[in-house]
C-alpha cells in the first residue's frame, strides 16, 4: 500500500426531490487500500457509487478516482475501473462464458489476455461455462459478476453490497477472494450492510441517512467508543434487556446474539451493581464482564 | 391454551422438480408462541419449503399440517390463517397507513365493522395515530417495519411467517425489531423466522438448520452449540453449512 490517493471525495451532495441521499460526504481511498462503506439501506451507499462510477451528477461538491474528475474525465474513468452494482450485472440468457467474453470486448480486451486476472475465481466456475447465468446459484452468479468487473484489468474495485443477502458461510469464502485481489495491488471499495464485515476491511466509513458517522481503521473506530461496556449473558435475553435498560448510567443497552451489550457512563453501575439489580429483578444466573466494544456497538452509539 | 399446542407439524416433506430434490424428507414441529429460526445456506431449500408451509406449492410427498390445515389439501384455508411479512415487500408505499390496514383487512375477509375497528386499534397500539395519512413511502424505516409486522397479523394469524425480515436495516431497528417478535410470541403467536444474520439465530426458542434440502441440525441455541462444541451460531452455522456440499 503506498499513500497515492486512488478515490477522493470533497463535500459531496446530493438530493432526490426532498429526500437529501448524500450530505457534505468527504473521504479519501489509498491506492491499494481495501476500503468498506458500512450502512443500512438507504443510508446513501449506492448513491455515492454511481456517482463515483460516472453514473450519476452529484449536486454538488468534487470527487475523482486515480486523479481524474468523475464529470471531466468520466470516460477515463469508466476504462480504468470495474464496477459490479448492486442487482446482478449479468446478462441472463447469455452462458457464463459469454457474459464474460461481452464484458472482455466492451472493455477492448480479450479473456485470454487477461486470464491470469480472473484465474483463481474463475476456474471454480469454468466447469459450468455453458450454464446460462439466469441458471446458476446465488454464490456462482456473485463469482461471474466478479470476474466479469476484473475481466479488464482495472486498477480500482468498486463492489457495491457484493455479499446482500448472501449465506454467512458464502459471504466468508468472497472476503476470502477480495484479499486475495487486494493482494495483486486493486485498490477495492467496498460497500455492506453487515457490521461484522468491517473488521475485514483496512479502513471503513459508517453512513446512516447520508452522513458519515465515523471513519477510520476498524480499531480506531472501535478505541474511540466513549463508554464502558460489559457483556450480559443468561437465559432470558428480553427480561434482561427490559431491567437494565431504564437504569440511571446506563447509555445504551442491545442484544447482541447470546449476549446483551450495556454500555455505561463514567458514573454508571459496576459489574457488581448490575449483577445485583438482576437478581433482584429475580433474573438468575448470569454472567457479567467487561468488554471491548465492537462495530456495530460503535455504529448503535453513533447513530 | 394446552402446554403442547403444536401449530406447525411436518412429516416426511418432499418436493422434487424434475430429478432435482429441492426438499428431502424433512420433518420438524413448531409449538403454539415458539420463535422458530428456520435457516440454511442458499440454495438449500428453504424458499421451497417455506412456500409449502404457506400453501403456495404442493409437496410431491409427505403430510403436515400448518395452524391445523393441511399442507396437501387445504392450501387456501393455510394463506387466511397465516401471516407473512419480508423485507422485499410488505406494504402499498403509494397508500396511505390506514389505507394499507384496510387493504390487507380486506384481503384477509376481515368485515367493514373489523376493519374501521383495526385501523384504530393498531394506529393507538403503534403511537401511530398523527402518522394516518401518510403515505408509507414517507415513514421512517423502523416505522414501516412496526406498520409491516403488525398488519401481517391483521387477522390474528396463530403464526406469522417472516422472511428475512430484517435484511439491509440498520442495528438499532434491527433490534426493536425483535423486541416486536419477542412480544408477539409472549401473546402466544408462532413465529418462523428466516434470517442471515447469525446474531439473530441466538434469539430463537429453537433453529433448524437445512443443507442442500435436508435438515442437519434441529434444536435451541444453547443445545446446538454444546452439540458443535461452538462458542455461538455463527460458528455452528458454520460447521454444518460449510462443508463442501454437493455440486449443482
Amino acid at each position: 500500500m503506498d499513500d497515492r490517493i486512488a478515490i477522493k471525495v470533497e463535500g459531496i451532495c446530493k438530493s432526490y426531490k426532498a429526500t437529501r441521499a448524500l450530505q457534505d460526504i468527504n473521504l479519501e481511498i489509498k491506492s491499494g487500500e481495501l476500503f468498506g462503506l458500512i450502512g443500512p439501506d438507504g443510508a446513501g451507499k449506492t448513491s455515492l457509487f454511481r456517482i463515483l462510477t460516472t453514473l450519476s451528477l452529484a449536486d454538488s461538491g468534487k470527487a475523482s478516482v486515480e486523479g481524474k474528475d468523475v464529470v471531466e474525465n468520466y470516460a477515463d474513468i469508466r476504462r480504468t475501473i470495474g464496477y459490479m452494482p448492486g442487482h446482478f450485472a449479468l446478462y441472463q440468457d447469455l452462458s457464463v462464458e459469454e457474459n464474460l467474453k461481452f464484458y472482455a470486448t466492451v472493455f477492448g480486451t480479450s479473456v485470454e489476455e487477461n486470464y491470469d486476472t480472473i484465474k483463481e475465481i474463475y476456474s471454480q466456475i469454468e466447469m459450468f461455462k455453458d450454464r446460462r447465468a439466469r441458471d446458476l446459484s446465488g454464490g456462482m452468479k456473485q463469482k461471474l459478476a466478479l470476474c466479469c468487473a476484473l475481466v479488464h484489468k482495472p486498477e480500482v474495485l468498486f463492489l457495491d453490497e457484493p455479499t446482500t443477502g448472501v449465506d454467512a458461510v458464502s459471504r466468508r469464502e468472497f472476503w476470502a477472494m477480495l484479499a486475495r485481489i487486494k493482494a495483486s495491488g486493486v485498490t477495492i471499495f467496498v460497500s455492506t450492510p453487515y457490521m461484522d464485515e468491517a473488521g475485514l476491511c483496512d479502513r471503513i466509513a459508517l453512513i446512516l441517512n447520508g452522513k458519515i458517522i465515523g471513519q477510520g481503521s476498524p480499531e480506531e473506530i472501535r478505541s474511540r467508543y466513549p463508554y464502558k461496556i460489559y457483556a450480559a449473558r443468561g437465559e432470558n435475553m428480553f427480561n434482561i434487556l427490559k431491567t437494565l435498560r431504564p437504569l440511571d448510567g446506563v447509555v445504551q443497552c442491545s442484544s447482541f446474539g447470546c449476549e446483551c451489550h450495556v454500555s455505561v457512563s463514567e458514573d454508571g453501575p459496576g459489574e457488581g451493581e448490575l449483577l445485583s439489580v438482576l437478581d433482584a429483578a429475580g433474573i438468575n444466573g448470569c454472567t457479567i464482564e467487561p468488554i471491548e466494544a465492537g462495530i456495530e456497538d460503535c455504529f448503535i452509539g453513533l447513530s | 391454551m394446552e402446554a403442547n399446542e403444536k401449530t406447525v407439524v411436518i412429516r416426511g416433506l418432499v418436493k422434487r422438480f424434475g430429478n432435482f430434490t429441492a426438499v428431502d424428507h424433512i420433518s420438524f414441529e413448531v409449538s403454539k408462541g415458539e420463535i422458530f429460526g428456520f435457516l440454511g445456506a442458499n440454495g438449500a431449500g428453504k424458499t421451497t419449503a417455506i412456500r409449502i408451509l404457506c400453501g403456495l406449492s404442493v409437496p410431491t410427498s409427505g403430510e403436515g399440517t400448518v395452524a391445523g390445515f393441511s399442507i396437501k389439501n387445504q392450501q387456501e384455508s393455510i394463506k387466511k390463517h397465516i401471516g407473512y411479512m419480508s423485507q422485499k415487500f410488505s406494504l402499498y408505499s403509494d397508500l396511505k397507513v390506514w389505507e394499507n390496514i384496510e387493504l390487507f383487512g380486506g384481503i384477509y375477509g376481515l368485515s367493514d365493522k373489523q376493519i374501521k375497528e383495526k385501523i384504530s386499534s393498531m394506529l393507538k397500539a403503534l403511537s401511530m395515530e398523527d402518522a394516518r395519512d401518510m403515505f408509507v413511502r414517507d415513514m421512517p424505516l423502523g416505522w414501516k417495519q412496526k406498520l409491516a409486522f403488525s398488519i401481517a397479523m391483521v387477522h390474528d394469524p396463530q403464526i406469522v411467517f417472516l422472511d428475512e425480515p430484517t435484511g439491509g436495516v440498520d442495528p438499532v431497528t434491527r433490534r426493536n425489531f425483535w423486541e416486536m417478535i419477542y412480544e408477539a410470541a409472549s401473546r402466544g403467536v408462532t413465529v418462523f423466522v428466516t434470517t442471515h444474520y447469525m446474531d439473530e439465530a441466538e434469539y430463537c426458542d429453537r433453529v433448524s438448520i437445512m443443507v442442500d434440502g435436508r435438515i442437519e441440525a434441529l434444536g435451541s441455541p444453547s443445545q446446538l452449540k454444546m452439540q458443535y462444541g461452538a462458542v455461538n451460531m455463527d460458528e455452528v452455522f458454520t460447521k454444518i453449512a460449510g462443508r463442501p456440499g454437493k455440486q449443482q
